[in-house]
């Protein structure tokens, strides 16, 4: 069975159609693309899965467990982690302290040790801080960890969202455009730091980009979606050659 | 004056280097040695205050650093002066000079056991200091056990306003209910021949039940948070101010038409409970579980849901609980603010806790520093005493403060330090002089 499955899913702004049968299956381990021009609908197939919306129709189920009806922050603490698109930091917190409050659920000194300040508490905060600082190394930036976000360039920026994303033990990881607005130089990086992820931990990872690049170079699997419907799906070269994705990005050819 | 404009910069440079001077000087004595200092001027005070105060022609010892007398009699401003310099600045800095040295050697050792010792040790220091100030006159003891209520209630609202970014105007609302809970059950357990008729416990067991009764308020007051908090927290925005706005309406005129407990005219009889240390206690208690709240990583869910609610919750911050807990707690403290408050008055009524209180506890909050302990504790000092020292000006008063707090919003537009937890370890360790002799 697949770790992500979504079938016909389904969605309505009102009387708009956002998305329409959108199915999904993710394999453990795989990664995942998913590409089409603005509007497509992708950002919202992240918000619908992720549980910001609900989705009108479908089913969606993690590793099993129906994640339907659930609020964002216990479909996060199911093991779906993410990133969004136009950064999302806590824009008076250091860099260590965003990595360590996406162990939030995982917390087991509740509001005892938090009042109190129990031993048990002091013993989990260095934990967390240990692993924290882990997750920092692996992205890169653990020289910055006492920084606050805000003094931060772009790309250390969307690596304190990956970290923090990580460290919230997801089973699949969900990044939108992790690229967006990047320099040359950046998105190698990034694109390293994916792979490395993907490696070392082993990660599911579905992905939106923008940037056929990333998306050829990654993934093993592509959708195209255009006007909330899947229009064509298979591997970097076989949409790289789709008549189809070439109309919907770059248009028709005028027939002379 | 006739200063030109080039003396004028080389006299400030002046100044500026006297200054960095005095700095230098005082840079490497610890808190303890600060604290050893205080109470060393206050045991001046004590003994030389009184004979002092007359030499200069001041019949007795001024009772808030010189500032009424200033403010009332201008004549005597260089006699206050004298007072303040010669009683207070001038035994604080020469002991702590002098002792700069041991008290670093103390702190250093006292680090090498668990910092409560060290912080006991420091917090005893204070109430001694405190303790001593406050016996020259009934006034100043009145004046610390309000100051010390106000950070407590401060501090509990900057949780809400400050940390968790949320607008909340019920804390005169709460602070009414803990008063009144409070009030109620003491006087119905400890006093005869009140409305509740005779005393249901002896009075030998007043002072213990007290705390208890403390947290009892606390905790209804708590749950009368839920009123406020179930509607408001549901979504974001304004909300939450108007219906905790209406909240402390609802209680004021509540407890106005509620004969039982005095209605309009208030509710007198209270038991003399809450004495300096009790009040004293009671605050550090507050700021102690305060600041290990926000420094935890289940507080700083607070600060994560203020600056993205978005964020906090793929990070799996459960939102709505993170919110609703840390306004429950809020509304304890100021529930047992309320209780300490209406037993050091030993009288409440329903006017107090109305829109003047309110401009009051968010004035201490906003010019203290939101998302601030330490702002808190300034906020609720400096404004308590400058309500009082400025109190000769009459009306006036509400003039310059209000000018003040439009200085603080222009210039700093978070307060005056914003962004400041305690820091127990470092507040409380040695300041050495670096052994390279480098800064």
């Amino acid at each position: 069975m697949a770790l992500l499955d979504v079938k016909n899913m389904t969605h309505y702004f009102g009387g708009l159609r956002a998305v329409h049968d959108f199915n999904l299956a993710i394999e453990q381990g795989q990664i995942r693309g998913l590409i089409g021009p603005n509007g497509a609908g992708k950002t919202t197939i992240f918000n619908l899965i992720t549980g910001i919306y609900t989705p009108t129709e479908g089913e969606i189920t993690l590793d099993g467990q129906n994640l339907i009806g659930l609020k964002p922050n216990e479909i996060a603490s199911r093991g779906l982690g993410r990133t969004f698109q136009n950064l999302r930091l806590w824009r008076h917190m250091n860099v260590l302290d965003h990595v360590k409050l996406a162990r939030y659920s995982k917390i087991a000194y509740g509001l005892t040790g938090a009042f109190f300040g129990t031993p048990k508490r002091y013993k989990e905060e260095e934990e967390i801080e240990s692993k924290s600082l882990d997750l920092l190394e692996l992205v890169g930036i653990r020289h910055l960890a006492d920084q606050i976000v805000t003094n931060l360039p772009y790309g250390a920026q969307r690596r304190v969202e990956l970290a923090r994303a990580l460290a919230t033990d997801p089973k699949i990881l969900f990044l939108d455009e992790p690229t967006a607005g990047m320099n040359p130089e950046e998105l190698l990086d990034m694109l390293k730091i994916i792979r490395k992820v993907h490696e070392e931990i082993g990660l599911t990872i579905f992905l939106i980009e923008h940037r056929m690049k990333v998306v050829m170079d990654l993934c093993e699997q592509i959708q195209t979606l255009v006007f909330g419907e899947v229009i064509a799906e298979g591997t970097p070269d076989e949409i790289r050659t789709n008549p189809q994705v070439i109309e919907a990005y770059l248009g028709k050819e005028v027939e002379a | 004056m006739g200063i030109t404009p080039e003396k004028e910069t080389s006299s400030n440079k002046g100044v500026r280097k006297l200054w960095d001077n005095a700095r230098e000087q005082f840079r490497y004595v610890p808190l303890l040695g600060w604290l050893f200092a205080a109470l060393i001027s206050v045991l001046v005070e004590q003994i030389a205050g009184n004979l002092f105060a007359q030499l200069l022609g001041i019949s007795k010892v001024p009772v808030l650093f010189g500032f009424i007398l200033a403010l009332s009699q201008p004549a005597l401003i260089p006699n206050a002066i004298a007072y303040v310099l010669v009683i207070y600045i001038l035994p604080v800095l020469i002991v702590a000079k002098l002792i700069a040295n041991i008290a670093n050697r103390l702190s250093a050792w006292l680090m090498g056991y668990p910092i409560v010792l060290s912080a006991i040790i420091h917090i005893g220091l204070l109430y001694a200091t405190l303790q001593i100030w406050s016996s020259i006159s009934d006034y100043r003891v009145l004046l610390l056990k309000l100051t010390l209520i106000a950070i407590i209630v401060t501090l509990s609202l900057n949780v809400v306003n400050g940390y968790m970014g949320e607008f909340s105007c019920s804390h005169p609302g709460f602070m009414a209910v803990g008063a009144y809970v409070a009030s109620v059950l003491t006087v119905l357990f400890f006093v005869n021949g009140s409305a509740f008729g005779a005393a249901i416990l002896p009075k030998v067991l007043a002072p213990y039940m007290f705390p208890i009764i403390l947290v009892i308020a606390g905790l209804i007051t708590a749950a009368s948070a839920l009123l406020v908090a179930i509607p408001s927290f549901r979504t974001r925005g304004d909300y939450l101010a108007i219906i905790s706005l209406a909240f402390m309406f609802i209680v004021k005129s509540t407890v106005e038409n509620l004969e039982i407990i005095g209605g309009a005219r208030g509710f007198t009889g209270q038991p003399d409970l809450a004495t300096l240390p009790v009040v004293f206690i009671w605050t550090i208690a507050s700021v102690w579980i305060i600041n290990n709240f926000v420094r935890s990583t289940v507080g700083k869910a607070l600060n994560a849901v203020r600056d993205g609610e978005l964020a906090a919750e793929a990070m799996t911050v459960d939102t709505r609980k993170t919110k609703m807990t840390a306004f429950l707690f809020a509304a304890f403290w100021a529930g047992v603010a309320g209780g300490l408050f209406a037993h050091v008055l030993r009288y409440v009524n329903p006017g107090t806790f109305g829109v003047q209180k309110l401009a009051e506890v968010l004035a201490m909050v906003y010019f203290g520093g939101l998302n601030s302990v330490v702002g808190s504790v300034v906020g609720a000092i400096s404004l308590t005493i400058l309500g009082e020292a400025l109190r000769p000006l009459e009306i006036f008063k509400w003039i310059i403060i209000p000018i003040i707090l439009i200085l603080v919003m222009i210039y700093r537009p978070t307060g005056m330090i914003a962004f400041t937890d305690l820091d127990m370890k470092k507040l409380l360790k040695p300041k050495q002089k670096p052994e390279t002799g480098e800064v």
